[in-house]
């Protein structure tokens, strides 16, 4: 069963095309990769999916339901988690406050009992924090919990964004460059946290990563981009095959010998 | 004086009893020495002495009110400038209060507002137009002034009327960002008193520049208020409401969604945060602390006209909140307090000891460093030492912190019904 259906997708900014018709189908608790040289358009991709940029053409679905015009945040209540290229965390507050940020949409405190701090309200703030803690534990950032989230480290700081995705509950978690700045071992662990993720919380995961170590060890589906168009798609073997990828990373002479 | 420090630390008795000792050392001497400014001054500090103590909140409230209601209003009560204090503290409640409400829009939400005094004046206006019987004019029906009585229930529909400009405002100008929503917001603020400057026709709703006087005093049940002593109680009754409101906004869902705002937009708006909503929220809520204040000032003067709300008042409020440090709401109170204080008390007694000095002979002044024009010079170079060495302000906003332990015990109930968790397990970078 697909979760995410692509189709016909198209971003234009002024004559660049960053994103041109592509079609993407992605299965439910699958981990997909998508890949490709830098300004290929993954990011913009993912802006599209979750909103924060409108596509020109094209359609996107998650299960039944049409993405098209909805705002980030309507994105976010339907499912979607993701996290960001170049971390975008909220750096002046604690890290349990940013898990808790992440608990928003679930939270039902309105203003008046806000102003009145109901028995209702005491009670699910007390849960709230409990759920962040848990999800830090979760990360194993637990410790580090009343620390502002800029003094992390940088790993610290990816882990964080994760565990904050994970708080909305997400059906479909979007990770934007996981392993970008991580040494081999932290990128080890990340693949195995994945692979965890997965497991332990029914969650269909679409990366973009360029560490292809990690991507073919642990997508079972990629999607190759180059200048905005889908240039493959398929199984990590078929990937590491493929002629045009092979020519849009390594350029055309790498494929025709001279 | 670190020796000192460090051995109060910890000893909460020797807090209590030099806490007492110095009220009551400043009260006394207030008390005997009326018309002492300096004795009042150092009364006031008494509270600042009070938030650093290591009391339990609760106790810090209760001194807190015991100096604010008994204490202040007593000692003063007896000598020649007992209506004076009690003008000054009156106004800075006031301030307080609308620093506190321009801190939700600037140090929580993060949106500059440099027009933030159009609230307070709406409130004014609020209350003014019905107060008196300028609302006979346009109004086809009611019995105009209304009877002081209304005060008590303007002040809740000056903070509605507010709340509702603030949303009006918000509407627009959430479309720009950082510098732009500065400008944007500054001519709003500008816009309102001009607007109430030539409000006069077609229709006589402000009465334009002559402005609106005799506005009812507050009155119950027979009882009027008119005396800044009286208006004290007042003033402080809002505050603590405000203080209360502030409080449990900035550590609640709300608050969280104010900072994430502040902090990354796009971050917390793929969390489902509603950044319109949350925005307009921040608005609401921060004017309708102004206009409630605005309803009071318009009762306590008894006069109100376009030029008590200029753009100079709008960055005095951003002055105390940037001053006292933005987000912390002790901060806040203490930056309205001090510029307020500043402005009324201290930089007038200079002045005017300044100019006793020239009138005797003993230093002479050239006409451009005349002492009133000095007062604006001092306090443009407070603020310019403050910028430099102190930045982040003089109580710098805190992050509240959690229990771990309690937390730790919490969080296995959501063990249960989710996975399995090791935390030393796994994902360790």
């Amino acid at each position: 069963m697909s979760i995410l259906t692509v189709s016909n997708l198209t971003k234009q900014f002024g004559g660049l095309v960053a994103v041109n018709s592509v079609d993407i189908t992605v299965e439910k608790g699958s981990i997909t990769a998508v890949i490709g040289p830098n300004g290929a358009g993954k990011t913009t991709f993912f802006n599209l999916i979750t909103g924060v940029y409108q596509p020109d053409k094209g359609n996107v679905q998650l299960g039944s339901t049409s993405l098209i015009g909805k705002k980030p945040h309507d994105i976010a209540r339907q499912g979607i988690a993701r996290t960001f290229q170049n971390i975008r965390l909220f750096s002046n507050i604690t890290v349990l406050e940013n898990v808790m940020v992440g608990l928003h949409k679930q939270l039902r405190a309105g203003l008046v009992g806000t102003l009145f701090q109901t028995k209702t309200v005491r009670e699910e703030e007390k849960r709230a924090q409990e759920e962040a803690y848990h999800w830090l534990e979760y990360v194993g950032l637990a410790k580090h919990l009343n620390e502002d989230a800029q003094n992390l480290s940088y790993g610290a700081q990816r882990r964080l964004e994760i565990a904050r995705a994970l708080a909305t509950k997400p059906k479909l978690l979007l990770l934007d460059e996981p392993a970008a700045g991580m040494n081999p071992r932290e990128t080890r662990e990340l693949t195995e946290f994945i692979h965890r993720m997965r497991e332990d919380l029914d969650v269909t995961i679409i990366l973009i990563e360029h560490d292809m170590k990690l991507v073919m060890e642990i997508s079972e589906q990629i999607f190759v981009l180059d200048h905005g168009e889908k240039i493959a798609e398929g199984k990590p073997a078929e990937i590491r095959n493929n002629v045009k990828v092979i020519e849009a990373y390594l350029g055309k002479s790498a494929v025709t010998p001279a | 004086m670190h020796k000192l420090t460090n051995k109060l630390k910890g000893n909460k008795l020797a807090q209590i009893i030099l806490l007492v000792l110095y009220v009551l050392v400043t009260s006394l001497s207030l008390y005997l020495a009326q018309a002492s400014v300096t004795a009042f001054l150092l009364l006031l500090f008494s509270l600042l002495l009070l938030y650093y103590t290591e009391l339990p909140d609760r106790l810090k409230w209760v001194i807190a009110g015991v100096v604010l209601i008994g204490v202040i209003p007593f000692v003063s009560s007896t000598g020649p400038g007992y209506q004076s204090y009690m003008e000054v503290a009156t106004v800075v409640g006031i301030y307080v209060a609308m620093a506190l409400g321009l801190n939700i829009v600037v140090g929580l939400a993060g949106l500059l507002d440099l027009g933030f005094v159009a609230f307070f004046a709406i409130g004014a206006y609020t209350y003014g137009i019905f107060a008196t019987g300028q609302a006979a004019n346009f109004m086809p029906f009611g019995d105009f002034p209304l009877s002081g009585e209304s005060f008590w229930i303007f002040i809740l529909i000056g903070c509605f009327v507010a709340a509702l400009f603030g949303v009006l405002l918000g509407i627009p100008v959430l479309r720009v960002k950082g510098d732009y929503l500065a400008i944007v917001t500054l001519g709003f603020g500008e816009i309102i008193r001009i607007v109430f400057n030539n409000l006069d026709k077609p229709v006589n709703i402000t009465n334009g520049a002559m402005g609106l006087a005799s506005v009812k005093p507050p009155e119950i049940f027979g009882y009027q208020f008119v005396y800044p002593n009286q208006f004290y109680f007042i003033v402080l009754a809002i505050l603590l409401f405000v203080i209360l409101a502030v409080r449990r906004f900035e550590y609640s869902k709300i608050g969280r969604s104010w900072k994430a705002v502040r902090e990354n937009e796009i971050a917390a708006q793929s969390m489902g945060i509603h950044l319109v909503r949350t925005k307009l929220l921040a608005f609401a809520i921060g004017a309708s602390f102004s206009g409630m204040m605005g309803v009071v000032f318009a009762a306590k003067q008894t006069f109100v006209d376009p030029t008590s709300f200029t753009l100079l008042e709008s960055i005095t409020i951003l002055v105390m909140v940037i001053l006292g440090g933005m987000g912390s709401v002790p901060g806040v109170i203490l930056g309205a307090a001090v510029i307020t204080i500043l402005n009324l008390q201290v930089l007038t007694e200079v002045t005017n000891y300044l100019n006793q000095l020239s009138l005797n002979g003993v230093i002479s002044f050239p006409e451009a460093l005349a002492p009133a024009k000095m007062q604006r010079f001092i306090f443009g170079a407070i603020l310019i030492v403050f910028a430099i060495y102190r930045p982040q302000g003089l109580i710098p906003a805190k992050n509240p912190v959690f229990d771990e332990e309690s937390l730790k015990e919490g969080s296995k109930k959501h063990r249960k019904d989710q996975i399995t968790v090791e935390p030393d397990k796994g994902f360790q970078a």
